[in-house]
């Protein structure tokens, strides 16, 4: 029971009259990488941004290590420092080199020394293969290699898990490829992952569990080879059939 | 040409006679714009910065109510400042503060004073620019820096206001000029500044656009000068446009074949393979 991280119990979120997630439940262990699929405007992002408390919660509670992190009293910059994230749109810090913007939370967040900061960036980012570019501003290397730095700025922070916000969306076909392959590294090692995504191969060779959402339900949850090999719901039937047949 | 070579011979005399007081106002001017054009980025900043505290429904009441008067105390102020002509509020401030003390107290340095009315009304225009430059960061940086558990002053310090600043620096530039050159209504508070020098030297030579000629060259010289340092800031800020890769280990592979040696790595006790051995 104690490898259970978050537990997500009767979420719901809408924005005014839209309801975008009604009453989820699931639970992510120690070690799960986990991939949320679906249609667009499923409601995985917003599930994913609801976990960060970037969405705040209509109601339902978000249990971390036990705790309800839903809330007025809730430290939610100290929650989020435990809980990284991969944007889709990777929102480097454009002010920052590739080495401040893997440096800035662990010292003012952390209240890590510049030295260990330092050390601590410098191995993530020679584990996403971007040591070279370290004195590099945002605008001056490409998507994949911007996404790659994201990765290594928010596992700097040393997270409990790392959610990943459709991390592939924005990059040309040809860069999708190393950021994926970090991803499965990162899989292999054990880092518990929520991965929302439209990778239907990382869905299945990676991940542990699938989750397929529709209208914001989830609509099918389980292992991969299930998942793909023999859904249940009519649902996920008719939306794997259409990337089986592109 | 002999009226060039009697404006020259004017300009020569005034320039001898009173090249002393010209460069007292000339430096005094310069002084009261660069300080106040300083101060009121720093009440523009604040300003900017309370402005957009970001509260939501969830809020308790009390923040809300503070952060609500907040805003509306900044909206009659940035209004009240840069609707009124600063030479009138020179004036209201100067002899208001006499009148409404009972003359118990007044301005006993007229630096004073023209910094407090220039700060401030440069203030009330730096407030809205602020404002603008921090709407105009991608909100993806806020998120990028709430997701790594920064809180709202420490994401603003580090990662939105270096960029608004950047953004917002032609304005700073803006305003720097327009105060080297509307510094001249505080000469109505009795403010030594450039142009006033130019009302006392004519008051006694009559050598009225003989001196006009030489402001004109002095402030054309301050307001170039000043936009010429600017452009070369922008640069700076800027940085190089190209960047150096560092040296690195070869032999050291990409994506986790990698150990650094003097560090346990947090993930290998938890590989899969060790969790289903379990």
């Amino acid at each position: 029971m104690a490898n259970e991280i978050l537990q997500i119990h009767h979420l719901s979120k809408a924005f005014g009259h839209n309801i975008v997630l009604r009453d989820i439940d699931f639970t992510v262990e120690k070690g799960d990488v986990i991939s949320i699929i679906g249609a667009s405007g499923s409601g995985k992002s917003t599930l994913l941004r609801c976990i960060n408390l970037l969405e705040t919660p209509t109601s339902g509670e978000i249990l971390y290590h036990g705790e309800n992190v839903v809330g007025k009293k809730v430290n939610a910059p100290k929650y989020r420092s435990h809980v990284g994230m991969v944007f889709q749109s990777f929102n480097l810090f454009n002010n920052m080199t590739v080495l401040e913007n893997c440096m800035v939370g662990q010292v003012q967040v952390l209240g890590r020394n510049k030295e260990d900061a330092r050390k601590e960036a410098m191995y993530y980012l020679q584990k996403v293969g971007m040591a070279p570019y370290i004195h590099a501003k945002p605008r001056q290397i490409s998507g994949g290699q911007k996404q790659r730095v994201a990765i290594a700025r928010a596992l700097a922070m040393n997270p409990e898990v790392l959610l990943f916000d459709e991390p592939t969306s924005a990059l040309d076909p040809e860069m999708v490829g190393e950021v994926l392959s970090v991803m499965q590294t990162l899989a292999q090692e054990g880092m518990t992952m929520l991965v929302v995504t439209h990778e239907m191969a990382f869905a299945r060779d990676v991940s542990s569990r699938v989750v397929y959402m529709n209208q914001g339900v989830i609509c099918e949850q389980g292992a991969p080879q299930q998942i793909f090999g023999d859904p249940q719901r009519q649902e996920t039937r008719d939306f794997l059939s259409r990337f089986r047949n592109a | 040409m002999n009226i060039f070579l009697n404006l020259a011979r004017d300009i020569a005399e005034l320039w001898q006679e009173y090249a002393g007081l010209y460069l007292t106002g000339i430096w005094n001017t310069l002084s009261l714009a660069v300080i106040c054009t300083a101060l009121g980025c720093i009440i523009g900043l604040l300003c900017g910065i309370l402005n957009t505290i970001p509260y939501s429904k969830n809020d308790n009441i009390l923040k809300r109510a503070v952060l609500k008067a907040i805003r509306v105390l900044i909206q009659i102020y940035v209004e009240v400042f840069r609707g009124t002509p600063m030479i009138l509020q020179a004036v209201v401030i100067y002899y208001g503060l006499p009148y409404f003390t009972n003359y118990a107290m007044r301005f006993s340095n007229i630096w004073l004073c023209a910094l407090l009315v220039v700060s401030i009304n440069t203030g009330a225009y730096m407030a809205e620019s602020v404002r603008g430059g921090i709407i105009s960061i991608d909100p993806g940086q806020t998120e990028g820096a709430k997701a790594i558990g920064m809180t709202h002053w420490q994401t603003m310090l580090f990662v939105i206001l270096p960029q608004a600043l950047r953004n917002i620096l032609p304005q700073i530039g803006n305003n720097l000029i327009i105060n080297i050159k509307d510094t001249s209504v505080m000469s109505i508070i009795g403010f030594t500044e450039f142009f006033a020098v130019h009302k006392n030297v004519t008051g006694t030579t009559y050598l009225y656009f003989p001196s006009a000629a030489i402001e004109m060259a002095g402030y054309l010289t301050l307001t170039i000068v000043a936009s010429f340092l600017l452009r070369m800031l922008e640069k700076k800020m800027d940085g190089s446009s190209s960047y150096e890769l560092a040296e690195v280990d070869s032999l050291t592979m990409a994506a986790g074949t990698y150990k650094n040696p003097d560090k346990t790595n947090y993930f290998d006790e938890r590989s899969r393979e060790y969790k289903e051995d379990k």
